[in-house]
């Protein structure tokens, strides 16, 4: 009992710990090149929190992150890295906004599901390549992920500029392509936030449902756990790679629907990779796999990020800041090593203190 | 235009995109023979891309004509500092070498635009004062045709690359330091029993694919980009780990490949006035080196050629 008791601990105090001295780091950097960090911080969390709109935009970002996040955890749950959620995002971004530019006058509902559809369709079969090159050719998937990325990018960028248009952004989709709910819009005084965040809400908890009620959850995460047992077990190794590679891309595309629908109503071409790719890796690396773990982590995120802009103009501080704490978090995540040697050394001389049990 | 000009902007051309490719996919090289897998080296380039345009700007009147050459040591001296980070946590902290890298990769591009504004107040630096040119390589360019298509007005950091190459080919195969290290990153415990010091040699490979990554992300900065932003580096690290798998972890053959990659890249720019490719949709230009790599992967590699013991952490026995 004692040893899960304190693995739920550890659970909890690594991230906590790590988003402690992800700060430090960040404020440390600041003081050494002269700026105040207890300024910088104040600027960020002082400029979401005070405006309905900013709050509104922070969750916006959220949104995007959370799905961003579980894709990655998924696959990483079974024992892979889809390093290609970037890649996975913008192929479901573009098809859901050439679906909605396609048919504009079809009823809302519809038109929604079928852009929405076309967006998990575009991403899941983006990672199920990597998924099934895995699977039956034992191809590295951290690879064939990250080449993949680069293909989207110049394959997104093309329909852009050569199909979509003959520029470099589309036309808005319809307002029955939109998923901006009016009552939202106007409760965070014209944020992009959207009907996403309810879609994400529901994910988190179909995710949870999947993973630790399913069967097939269960497999996935046997799998990840140990490959050969699960085999031995009668579980089909080369079936739950590629089901985990669908659902993470799946995820992402989804994402960039709600990115593509929700946040901007179009698509425009991009110079490189989103972010919103590698801080949703960041993200799920930080709720540890949890979904609701990573749904506050991406609140977090969307936090940091929006608040970033904020630090300039009232701080004198580079917003580039905020990614270096970002970057920060997730290696004392990585390298939570050390944080979990310290937090044993620590317990092991309060028992010696007391003088044993 | 005739065929010896033709043949010469194709050959300098490829040459001048392939040559920060040539350094970094080597670095690759060194780091995951060594068992660490580096998805890190775009933001150890990214870094060396960095140093070196600080570099370049700040000394060109000291150094004048040899201040990019000087600035790819600027370059390898970060991109060491950076990639100690990568050996330091997937070494002794036993961090997943993926996770590593990707915070590598997130904390570079941020950490690097976050002191050119420190410094210049803006986000790019703005042209550099002595960018590489193109050069006559040193007597071989008089040997006629040879020399007018391989050696004149072409790009000096390449031939510096190729060099490197050989050099990194006799150090990893015939020396017992690339025995050790080859040792190490196949079977790390045998290694140990043996009295190699294991940790050494993960660190060591580590660093020469800093330094080489280092260099490459400068020359990509100096001869390429002629500035550094935020966009001066946009994925050459991971065409550099493209390169490094498809050369088969082999210092020559990933100099090969990055040199391909080079002219694959070099043909968005140059393709029009090549007859046949000419004819080719630019697009297909653009994805082709990542799609080549999938298929080599599925193909030609196979399953057994990485080192064997890559992407493991390796725990010390008492």
């Amino acid at each position: 009992m004692l040893t899960t008791n304190q693995n739920r601990l550890n659970a909890l105090l690594i991230p906590t710990l790590s988003i402690l001295l992800g700060f430090i780091f960040g404020a440390l950097l600041m003081l050494f090149f002269g700026y105040n960090p207890i300024e910088a911080y104040q600027a960020m969390l002082a400029g979401v929190f005070n405006s309905p709109y900013f709050m509104g935009e922070a969750m916006r970002q959220a949104t995007v992150l959370t799905f961003t996040g579980l894709g990655f955890a998924i696959a990483f749950k079974a024992g892979f890295f889809n390093i290609g959620v970037a890649g996975q995002l913008l192929a479901g971004w573009v098809a859901a906004i050439w679906v909605a530019l396609s048919f504009p006058d079809l009823p809302r509902i519809i038109l929604l599901t079928l852009s929405i559809g076309a967006a998990i369709i575009a991403g899941a079969v983006w990672a199920g390549i990597a998924g099934a090159l895995r699977a039956y050719f034992g191809t590295s998937e951290v690879i064939v992920t990250i080449m993949l990325n680069y293909t989207a990018l110049h394959l997104t960028n093309y329909i852009i500029r050569s199909v979509l248009t003959t520029g470099n952004t589309t036309e808005r989709v319809s307002e029955n392509a939109s998923l901006r709910v009016g009552w939202l819009t106007t409760l965070t005084q014209g944020s992009r936030i959207n009907m996403g965040l309810f879609i994400a809400i529901a994910v988190v908890i179909l995710y949870w449902v999947f993973m630790t009620q399913m069967t097939a959850g269960f497999e996935v995460r046997a799998v990840g756990l140990n490959p050969d047992a699960s085999t031995y077990a009668g579980m089909s190794a080369e079936r739950n790679i590629i089901l985990s590679m669908l659902i993470s891309g799946g995820l992402a595309g989804l994402g960039g629907a709600i990115h593509g629908l929700g946040t901007f109503g179009n698509i425009f071409t991009q110079s490189g990779l989103p972010s919103l790719g590698f801080n949703g890796i960041a993200v799920a690396l930080l709720g540890l796999g949890n979904p609701i773990g990573i749904f506050f982590s991406s609140i977090l995120f969307g936090v940091l990020d929006v608040g970033a802009g904020f630090m300039p103009n009232r701080a004198g501080v580079p917003d580039e800041m905020a990614d270096i704490v970002i970057a920060a978090i997730i290696f004392f995540v990585g390298a939570n090593y050390i944080i979990r040697v310290a937090l044993d050394k620590m317990r092991s001389s309060k028992t010696a203190e007391k003088g044993g049990e | 235009m005739n065929i010896v000009s033709l043949l010469q902007l194709i050959v300098s051309s490829s040459l001048i995109y392939a040559a920060p490719l040539i350094f970094t996919a080597i670095g690759g090289a060194f780091s995951e023979r060594g068992g660490i897998v580096n998805i890190g080296l775009e933001g150890i380039m990214v870094m060396g891309a960095f140093a070196s345009a600080i570099f370049n700007l700040t000394f060109t009147s000291t150094f004048g004509d040899m201040t990019p050459w000087l600035g790819l040591l600027a370059g390898a001296l970060i991109g060491i500092l950076f990639s100690l980070i990568h050996a330091v946590a997937t070494v002794h902290l036993r961090a997943d070498h993926i996770i590593s890298g990707t915070v590598i990769n997130l904390a570079a591009p941020a950490l690097a635009v976050f002191l050119t504004r420190a410094i210049y107040g803006a986000a790019q630096t703005g042209p550099l004062a002595e960018p590489f040119g193109r050069a006559n390589i040193f007597l071989l360019h008089r040997i006629p045709v040879i020399g007018p298509i391989f050696f004149e007005n072409t790009s000096g950091p390449a031939y510096l690359g190729i060099l490197v190459a050989v050099i990194s080919w006799v150090v990893m195969f015939k020396t017992r330091f690339g025995l050790r290290l080859r040792s190490v990153g196949e079977h790390p415990h045998a290694a140990e029993t043996l009295g190699i010091n294991v940790y050494f040699m993960k660190y060591a490979g580590v660093l020469i694919s800093g330094l080489l990554g280092g260099i490459g992300g400068a020359i990509q900065a100096q001869a390429i980009s002629n500035e550094f932003g935020v966009l001066t580096i946009a994925g050459q690290g991971f065409i550099s780990l493209a390169a490094m798998i498809f050369g088969k972890w082999n210092p020559l053959g990933a100099m090969g490949a990055a040199i391909f990659f080079g002219f694959a890249q070099s043909l968005a720019r140059i393709g029009n006035y090549i007859p046949i490719i000419q004819d080719i949709p630019g697009i297909w230009l653009q994805i082709m080196p990542y799609l080549l790599t999938i298929i080599v992967l599925v193909g030609v590699v196979g399953k057994a050629v990485a080192p064997k013991a890559i992407g493991k952490t390796f725990i010390k026995s008492k």
